[in-house]
């Protein structure tokens, strides 16, 4: 008795390609074809129970996901410790996770409290510490304040004094000529060079004007990308290879840096997708990270209600909050907004408009007492014993 | 003939109520700032003026006729003698209009051209019912519009409009500041076209800008300000009257002035204050000016306020609405109902009713409810009153109180069909139950009245998980559902059992817990032997009542394992395979030779091998026994199971016993030694550490401080130390202890927990460090200053069988704190997170071609979830379980 083939396995399974969401399809070819002495009687026998099995675990019409979703993911917050920092990674990087961060992704907040980024390098370079090495210096920011010891303005020569720290440029790989080079392209004055000190002789500045060259000098960047203060290099045991793990996020600006595996980068930042990659790649973003926030408190969300509030958050192509700002606030209706939050704000604004309220929603019609288009509300059928048909009615109804 | 009710609200227009719409709606003038004449009788042209609506019960309405419930309230009006500005409207429009039309021709300060392109966009976005654009495309203009200098219609030049709250106008002239008073802004407004308006975002049909500036104020009726009379006998008036008579006085006043000619200052500052009068009774939180105060000092309430906030019209009586029906009480548990019942006390259930139709079928029945009246006589049998009614409805639609009926047998025979009685509640009925918070839809289930005698609500233990109940004085609600229809989605929907299975996960979250996973263990464990006796008394509490099957051991003496009676309970065709909780996840699983009978193997519902905790029936386990059951063989089956099988196990566990106590954390002095060594060890070694640090000798870690590196380092050595010393105590404790039975079947409690019990509680923390607060350089006044070594800073050696000394006691207490501190904190943050998810979320529904789509009808998934699997349906996140339906067809055809 010979086993069926792969191939033929597969062609089975795939008879069904319209009955079988995907993930079923794999599943199925992977376990069948680890099962001996298969007869194709028997696969099909499978399949039918596997289909039938399927057809009775879908969704009913009517079924308000979207609650259930939102309970799903709501509740367990409440189990969630509020201990904000953790380690993610590699121990030297702090990460905001647990409720607080999770609040962040749905708020889809500009500016997240500790953006990390996640840099693979291209296969070649990603096994050579040396190489890896560059592409770290590339990537973390070098101020002139981060390689000297000391800035100081002199106001009696009128000078701005910078002593160089000539271990920490070694390592960042800095040269003092960069400095003068960057210096002088400020066009703030003369910039001379002595060893290890760097003068910035600007006599014809007043000294309201100096105090601010020494501000500027002091944020000038020398090298790598805006945003990012530290880049830590670490070995990935599993892919035997060096990864870059990044404080601060700067997807645009790193995606950009030649040794950059751009299929493989990684930032924590969703808004910065959203710009960077577009809508699609946020709605996954989300997905990703809700899902991590989730899975390191040990709490069990089906990952399909993290995929509706994502798909809701990038509906029409932007990223929209969970909240105020966001999808209730551009809610059609006017019940429904102001039954949220700013609630005045919103009665005012659609008497001058003169909105319609169609009563669409739920909220509404819970507000004015009548059956929500939801779940059981949805079926519109109307039972009216002793009803006769009126000679004089007319057929359309 | 009964008809059903047809009448349904389609849809609401918002607009702003013109002055001649307001003259129209009024019933009266209002004059008078007063409300009473001395006599007691409200005053004609006063604020409870008679026409405005009656709000004494017997008194009929003067313009409607109707008695309080029926009218509705009627509006009336006060003509103010100069126009005031509504601070709602005053920045976010008003003020906008001000700056984009023209000062002379009222026009937008726009050329015709660029306003027939603005026209042409605005058609194409309502084409489309774009209003996002719309509303981008109006802030654009309004943008252009205040640029210009001068007017393309008429040359006039534009000056600069300043806004000072709440609601002043200034235009900066040549000439200087000057004030644009209402009246010329209205002026302005009421020059502005109809077509420009559409191009600033206003609908001039339903509102047009003039109209906001207020000239007429309406009187809201007295049912809207209704007054209450204090036991005392004197009348106390609503805030809105207050701020009426303020308005009618001011406005009185200032009226006289403008007649009398007095001089323009005078007039103006009468005129202000009519504003902040009138600012005030619409909001009294404007910023700027001092809220409006009742003689007591406290702010008035008034009608912003009386909307806005949680306990507002809005989110305190419209979307959430107090109901009759219900009752609240304190629950209790009660192991001897079905986990679907609720048990309700007597006193309870003659109050709550249930509406019921007198039929040709139930009519004999009625009657007999009927004569029982309201205070039936007590039950002998159940010790609890036997079910009565409350009130009888007529068909006619009159009430009967049966409380005051003389003769009960009479009315009970005058009953006939069409009759409805409102009886009382009894067993069988479903009603709703309900813990708050209510944070997922398992937090109202249906359950099966249960009549008692007590004051308790009881409820079965099983059900405690899903309403994250316990017995510490929680309360919980019950909700009578008072139609068929209601009756009916109750019972399909929403019944306990319905719910076992949590849509979060997939799996259930109903199940065992505590004693009854501890007792499934000792149950079902290779060393239970039950003699025949005790057999048929624990399948007697199972509701068993079939063979028994041929005892494991035949002789000298008939003996059943425990594995074969709980596979009694079992559906006859189960098939699961899984580990359980105590599986010790060897790399190679030795199966069903395992030596601590962790592989839990059922076929054809017989538990072969393995022993029974947690994992197989507890409450949030996912693909476990009990999963498989109502996966399987339904809900109906499962609830049976778990009824039978938690009754059964309590039995086994008062018989078996169970305790824990001193002894159980006790070690032996040798254990005892072991740990004291293990920790001072560790505790050298911090030290070592720090004389370390103090040296210099200490190497920083990367990206981090010197003392942040040691902190580190010293966290991680004595948590090593409590760790180790936790595991000594554990050598010293078999499965005989009570205390690890229960840690390691899942019942109750963590290793840690032993641990700190028997060896060493560990350090304490606040914030994820070290603890050091309270004085100067140290956390107590017992250590000295700079002290950082393990036992200043909160590092708890002792146990807490053994004590805590006072230091420790303390560092303990303030541990503690923070965890309360944490728990209340996080309560409401994610409160209001859930708050923002379900608002957000709620109006997305599958269809039926399982598109997910909001009540508006757009599109949010075009397949749910990617396979249109329901998540409490799948079997744990996967839509089917393909390796036991594999594994069942292959052994199936095999036979």
């Amino acid at each position: 008795m010979a086993s069926l083939s792969k191939d033929k396995i597969y062609a089975l399974i795939n008879e069904r390609e319209e009955r079988f969401p995907k993930s079923i399809r794999t599943d199925l070819f992977n376990k069948l074809t680890d099962v001996p002495d298969l007869k194709e009687k028997l696969v099909r026998k499978i399949l039918d129970s596997v289909e039938d099995a399927y057809l009775r675990s879908l969704v009913e019409p009517g079924e308000a996901v979207g609650t259930v979703a939102a309970q799903s993911i709501g509740e367990p917050g409440t189990q969630m410790t509020l201990k904000t920092f953790h380690y993610a990674g590699v121990a030297e990087l702090n990460v905001t996770l647990g409720l607080p961060r999770l609040i962040e992704i749905l708020d889809a907040r500009k500016n997240p409290a500790s953006p990390y980024m996640t840099v693979y390098l291209e296969k070649q370079l990603s096994k050579d510490r040396e190489k890896a090495q560059e592409v770290q210096r590339m990537i973390e920011l070098s101020t002139v304040e981060s390689i000297s010891d000391d800035i100081t303005v002199d106001l009696a020569l009128m000078q701005i004094k910078i002593t160089l720290n000539s271990v920490l440029m070694s390592d960042k790989g800095i040269t003092p000529d960069l400095i003068v080079e960057k210096l002088s392209k400020l066009k703030k004055g003369e910039v001379l060079q002595d060893q290890n000190e760097i003068i910035v002789d600007s006599k014809d500045l007043t000294i309201d004007e100096i105090y601010k060259l020494n501000e500027k000098i002091r944020d000038l960047k020398l090298k790598g990308v805006k945003g990012i203060t530290r880049v830590i290099m670490s070995k990935d045991q599993e892919l035997d290879e060096w990864v870059l793990y990044t404080a601060g996020s700067n997807l645009p600006d790193v995606l950009s840096i030649s040794g950059v595996d751009p299929t493989r980068i990684k930032t924590n930042h969703i808004q910065e997708i959203r710009d960077t990659l577009g809508i699609e790649a946020t709605r996954q973003a989300i997905i990703d990270e809700a899902t991590a926030v989730l899975q390191e408190q040990g709490l069990d969300v089906d990952i399909r209600h993290i995929m509706l509030v994502s798909d809701i958050m990038t509906q029409d192509g932007n990223l929209r909050q969970i909240g105020r700002h966001g999808i209730s606030g551009e809610k059609e209706s006017v019940l429904a907004r102001a039954s949220f939050e700013v609630t005045v704000k919103h009665l005012l604004n659609s008497a001058a408009r003169g909105e319609l309220d169609k009563l669409r929603g739920i909220t509404e019609n819970v507000i004015i007492g009548q059956i929500i288009p939801l779940g059981t509300g949805t079926v519109d059928l109307i039972m009216w014993p002793g009803y006769q048909k009126r000679s004089d009615q007319t057929e359309d109804e | 003939m009964w008809t059903p009710e047809l009448k349904k609200i389609s849809q609401i227009q918002f607009g702003i109520l013109s002055p001649d719409e307001i003259r129209k709606m009024a019933v009266t003038k209002i004059i008078t700032a007063d409300t009473y004449n001395e006599d007691g009788t409200p005053i004609e042209g006063g604020l409870i003026d008679r026409r405005l609506g009656t709000i004494e019960p017997g008194q009929r309405c003067k313009t409607c006729g109707n008695q309080v419930g029926d009218c509705p309230g009627h509006f009336g009006m006060i003509e103010l003698a100069r126009p005031v500005i509504h601070v709602g409207y005053a920045k976010s429009i008003i003020y906008k209009l001000l700056r984009s039309t023209c000062r002379a021709c009222s026009r937008i300060i726009l050329d015709s051209i660029t306003n027939k392109n603005y026209h042409k966009q605005m058609d194409e976005f309502a084409e489309k019912e774009d209003l996002k654009s719309a509303s981008e495309l109006i802030k654009e203009i309004i943008k252009e519009a205040k640029k210009k200098a001068e007017c393309p219609h008429c040359s006039q030049p534009q000056y600069k409009i300043k806004y000072e709250k709440p609601t002043s106008f200034f235009e900066e002239t040549p000439e200087g500041s000057v004030r644009i008073t209402p009246s010329e802004i209205q002026k302005r407004f009421e020059g502005i076209p109809t077509l420009d308006l559409r191009l600033l975002g206003i609908d001039a049909h339903h509102s047009r800008p003039e109209w906001m500036i207020i000239s007429v104020l309406p009187v809201p009726p007295v049912s809207v300000r209704a007054s209450i009379t204090l036991e005392s006998g004197v009348r106390s008036e609503d805030d809105l009257t207050h701020k009426l008579v303020d308005i009618i006085r001011i406005n009185q006043r200032l009226r006289e002035n403008i007649e009398a000619g007095a001089p323009q200052l005078i007039v103006e500052d009468l005129w202000e204050l009519l504003q902040y009068h009138v600012t005030t009774f619409m909001d009294n939180e404007v910023a700027g000016i001092p809220p409006a105060r009742h003689r007591s000092g406290r702010a008035l309430r008034t009608l912003t306020q009386r909307l806005r906030g949680k306990e507002g019209r809005f989110r305190g009586n419209l979307s959430g609405k107090r109901v009759d029906f219900s009752a609240r009480t304190v629950i209790s548990p009660d192991p001897n109902i079905s986990i679907n019942e609720v048990g309700v006390p007597e006193q309870i259930a003659k109050i709550l009713t249930v509406p019921e139709r007198v039929t040709e079928w139930n009519i004999e029945e009625m009657k007999e409810l009927v004569m029982n009246g309201p205070n039936p006589d007590i039950d002998e049998k159940k010790g609890v009153s036997q079910s009565g009614s409350n009130y009888i409805i007529r068909p006619d639609g009159k009430r009967i109180d049966l409380r005051f009926v003389g003769d009960l047998n009479k009315t009970a025979e005058m009953i006939d069909q069409g009759f409805i009685v409102e009886r009382h509640l009894r067993d069988g009925d479903m009603v709703l139950f309900n813990r708050q918070p209510s944070l997922h839809r398992m937090s109202i289930m249906a359950h099966e009245v249960r009549v008692m005698p007590g004051k308790t609500f009881r409820l079965h233990l099983c059900v405690c998980t899903p309403y994250n109940a316990d017995f510490d004085g929680d309360e919980m609600n019950l909700h009578v559902p008072q139609s068929e229809e209601a009756r009916a989605e109750t019972r399909v929907l929403m019944r306990v059992q319905e719910q076992i299975l949590s849509p979060r996960y997939g799996g259930p979250i109903i199940g065992a817990l505590h004693d009854y996973v501890s007792a499934a263990f000792l149950l079902t464990r290779k060393k239970t032997l039950i003699s025949k006796e005790d057999v048929w008394q624990l399948l007697l509490a199972g509701n068993y009542d079939a063979e028994l099957p041929k005892p494991a051991i035949a002789y000298p003496e008939e003996f059943w394992t425990g594995k074969q009676v709980f596979s009694l309970l079992l559906p006859p065709d189960v098939n699961v395979t899984t580990k359980a909780r105590t599986c010790r996840k060897n790399e190679l699983c030795k199966n069903e030779l395992c030596e601590y009978d962790s592989y839990v193997y059922i076929r054809n519902g017989l538990l072969l091998s393995g022993v029974i905790d947690r994992r197989a029936i507890g409450a949030d386990e996912s693909e476990s026994v009990l999963h498989v059951v109502v996966k399987d063989h339904g809900s109906d089956r499962a609830r049976e199971f778990l009824d039978s099988l938690t009754q059964m196990l309590l039995e086994f566990l008062s018989h078996e016993g169970f305790s824990l106590g001193y002894s159980n954390v006790n070690l032996p002095d040798e254990g005892k030694k072991r740990i004291n060594m293990l920790i001072e060890e560790k505790e050298n070694a911090a030290n070592d550490m720090i004389e370390a640090y103090r040296r210099g000798e200490l190497e920083p870690l990367p990206g981090k401080s010197l003392e942040e590196t040691l902190e580190m380092r010293i966290m991680s050595i004595l948590a090593k130390a409590r760790d180790s010393a936790g595991r000594v105590a554990n050598d010293y404790m078999g499965i005989s202890n009570s205390a690890v039975v229960m840690a390691s079947t899942g019942a109750k409690g963590t290793q840690l927990n032993i641990a700190q019990m028997a060896a060493c509680v560990g350090q304490q923390s606040i914030r994820g460090e070290r603890i050091l607060r309270g004085y100067r350089k140290r956390a107590l006044p017992h250590f000295k200053k700079n002290d950082i070594g393990p036992v200043a800073r909160g590092f708890v050696r002792s146990n807490y069988r053994s004590g805590l000394s006072p230091t420790e006691f303390f560092f303990h207490a303030q541990g503690g704190r923070e965890g309360l501190v944490d728990t209340a904190v996080r309560t409401s943050t994610s409160g209001y997170l859930q708050r923002r998810l379900v608002n957000a979320l709620q109006d997305l529904h599958v269809n039926y071609d399982i598109i997910v789509r909001t009540t508006e009808g757009d599109v949010v998934q075009m397949k749910y979830g990617e396979d249109g699997v329901d998540p409490m349906k799948s079997y744990h996140g996967r839509p089917v379980d393909i390796d036991t339906v594999i594994e069942e067809i292959i052994s199936s055809e095999e036979n």
